[in-house]
């Protein structure tokens, strides 16, 4: 099949259809309700379900209920609707039911803006709602890898039983870029615990509900060991020029692209600049960094006042040098912004280190 | 005189639950159960259950289950029904879960007629955390939260909450019945019925509403607490079917 043309949105509601989705529960809000209009239009010509809730917290439950049936079932907000979410993400974490949420990020705290943001960033990767528990967050930054990492969530998501989230931002949903969609996944894997009528079995119990605190240890221990595998197995970035570099962007998502640019401009001038980008921000990718990062300097470019630095940092081990750069409020920075700082900080100009003045 | 032979039915465990003495959950468990194996429903059945003082019910119920967050069981059940159209959903809460924090997932599954059953046990209070105050609480009535008694003016009025989810065109049938007595109880066998009936039918979301006991939170005997419903309770919540399509 050939390349075609589509908005990023819609290319993650073609891409989840396409990966078994047959079921999806949303509510309107800007800048992700594409991906429920194109599902509202789709669904039905596969014989699946829109159903258009009355809140996100009624969405989210819903994807528990079909989620609990065995289904492959996906949601979508934005920033304060993934907020109502939280509840019922920390239980289907604790029920351990698979599912995929798409949370494409805009400007906060509050009801913000539209436009485009990462300030969800410790929300989506520390847990979000209450409890010990994590989501696998997974951060594309073009269209076709959107549509690529969601066929892997769904994968994923059935393989830990447990909630994946895509984390965008309005760039990535509002975007046309020409991609290259999966074929149509046929076979889906078995669920025997799935809600499905004890007919010849036991009864099938969902729960999260561990009234003995002797048992919800176990639990919490059992949980645990499954997310120090995904740990192990999972971690996913993508890495350019890094051994040999001076200075080192680490981004994500949208800031990626901007990185990206503003390596290939600062090695047009003879520079030693290189690139990790996480795709997977929890876990976070820090493999990228074990042992390589000695007498570098490394600038952390995001669309927040300092979120994913923090993990850098503890995958730094300081190392090296942290620097960061972050604009909010829906401002994507400019290639020129960035441009800026790499120089200040490749001359050895006065610039702030993260964290520098924190402890006066 | 004729004799009738104990069976418990199928679908409950044999086991004891944690109820309070006199509490009338375990009756509307053992109604609700009966009425499964009577229609042969156990192996299709899928209790979604609220939070509450029926929050173990997974471990009475003999057939799948589903605990769920607090209020949110119609959404869940809305869920599992559109993904499953087979399975019989049925959601079991109490009236702080489906009238206060869970009203607009009651409300909602009803707006669009989900094809599910409620069952909503009204104690008139929190049962599980202590005996607060519910929107069914009496006015009047003395609760941890309404230690002066319930005044309308500051808290509201008692909710009527099966009439206006009869007011909904998706619903297919509303009934509020009682478990004080062995009339009552078989009325609200009856209602379970048809209310189980409607929905195997895809006629629409069915309700039954309930009065049961909290011997314990009210303060009174297991015996006081089923006179309390009769004289206290039913003049606010009248029993009857409110609506049947
Ligand atoms: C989000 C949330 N808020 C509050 C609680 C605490 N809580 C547990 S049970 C309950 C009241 C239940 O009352 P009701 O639904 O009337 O059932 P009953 O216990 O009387 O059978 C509350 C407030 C909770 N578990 N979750
Ligand atoms: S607290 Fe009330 S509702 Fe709960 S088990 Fe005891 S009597 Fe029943």
């Amino acid at each position: 099949m050939g390349k075609v043309l589509f908005k990023g949105a819609e290319a993650i509601a073609e891409a989840a259809i396409r990966s078994g989705c047959k079921f999806f529960f949303g509510y309107p809000i800007t800048p992700q309700t594409e991906v429920a209009e194109y599902m509202a239009k789709r669904l039905p010509q596969v014989g699946g379900v829109y159903l258009q809730a009355e809140s996100e917290v009624s969405a989210i439950n819903m994807v528990f209920g079909a989620a609990a049936t065995g289904a492959r079932v996906m949601t979508s907000s934005s920033s304060p609707g993934v907020s109502l979410k939280q509840e019922g993400i920390s239980y289907i974490a604790g029920a351990e039911l698979p599912c995929v949420v798409v949370n494409i990020m805009r400007g906060g705290p509050g009801l913000g803006c539209i436009q485009a943001a990462q300030s969800d960033y410790f929300q989506a990767v520390k847990g979000g709602g209450h409890g010990d528990y994590k989501n696998i967050v997974l951060a594309p930054s073009t269209v076709q890898e959107a549509v690529d990492l969601v066929s892997l969530a769904f994968d994923l998501a059935d393989k830990y039983r447990n909630p994946v989230m895509i984390l965008g931002d309005a760039v990535l949903a509002q975007i046309m870029e020409p991609i290259e969609l999966p074929e149509e996944k046929k076979e889906l894997p078995e669920k025997p615990w799935a809600i499905t009528g004890c007919s010849n079995r036991e009864q099938n119990i969902i729960t999260s509900s561990y009234p003995v605190p002797e048992d919800l240890e176990a639990v919490n221990e059992r949980l645990n060991a499954k997310y120090k595998q995904i740990i192990k197995e999972e971690q996913r970035w993508e890495e350019d020029g890094v051994d040999d570099a001076e200075l080192v962007f680490v981004a994500y998502g949208t800031s990626a692209r901007i990185a990206k640019d503003a390596v290939e401009t600062l090695r047009n001038k003879g520079k030693k600049v290189g690139l990790i980008r996480p795709i997977t921000l929890w876990p976070f990718p820090k493999k990228a960094f074990k042992n390589r990062m000695a007498g570098k300097k490394i600038l952390v470019v995001e669309m927040s006042k300092g979120q994913m630095v923090e993990d850098v940092e503890i995958a730094v081990k300081g190392q090296g040098e942290i620097y960061f750069y972050g604009r909010t409020g829906g401002i994507v920075p400019y290639v020129e912004e960035v441009l800026e700082v790499a120089e200040a900080i490749l001359n050895n100009e006065n610039v702030k280190k993260w964290g520098e003045d924190d402890e006066n | 005189m004729k004799t009738k032979e104990y069976i418990r039915p199928k679908s409950l465990k044999p086991t004891q639950t944690h109820y309070c003495p006199g509490c009338t959950h375990g009756i509307i468990h053992r109604i609700l159960a009966e009425v499964l194996d009577e229609m042969n429903l156990r192996e299709k059945a899928v209790a979604v259950i609220g939070v509450g003082c029926s929050c173990f019910a997974e471990r009475y119920f003999n057939f799948d289950c589903i605990d769920v967050a607090h209020g949110r069981a119609p959404a869940v059940a809305t869920g599992v029904k559109r993904a499953n159209p087979n399975l019989v959903t049925i959601t079991y809460q109490g009236d702080g879960d489906m009238t206060a924090i869970g009203s607009a997932e009651a409300l909602h599954a009803a707006i669009r007629g989900e094809k599910i059953t409620s069952i909503m046990i009204n104690n008139a209070i929190y049962g599980m955390t202590g005996g607060q105050m519910s929107p069914t609480t009496l006015i009047g009535q003395k609760t941890s939260t309404s230690p002066y008694g319930k005044k309308a003016e500051e808290a509201g009025y008692p909710v009527r909450f099966v009439e206006t989810l009869a007011l909904q065109e998706g619903v297919a049938y509303a009934a509020r019945t009682a478990v004080n007595n062995i009339g009552n109880i078989l009325k609200t066998k009856a209602a379970i019925k048809k209310a189980l009936q409607a929905q195997i039918d895809g006629k629409g979301y069915s309700i039954v509403e309930i009065l049961s006991t909290c011997p314990t939170n009210w303060g009174v005997s297991p015996k006081e607490a089923l006179k309390w419903i009769e004289e206290k309770m039913i003049p606010v919540f009248p029993l009857g079917e409110f609506k049947e399509i």
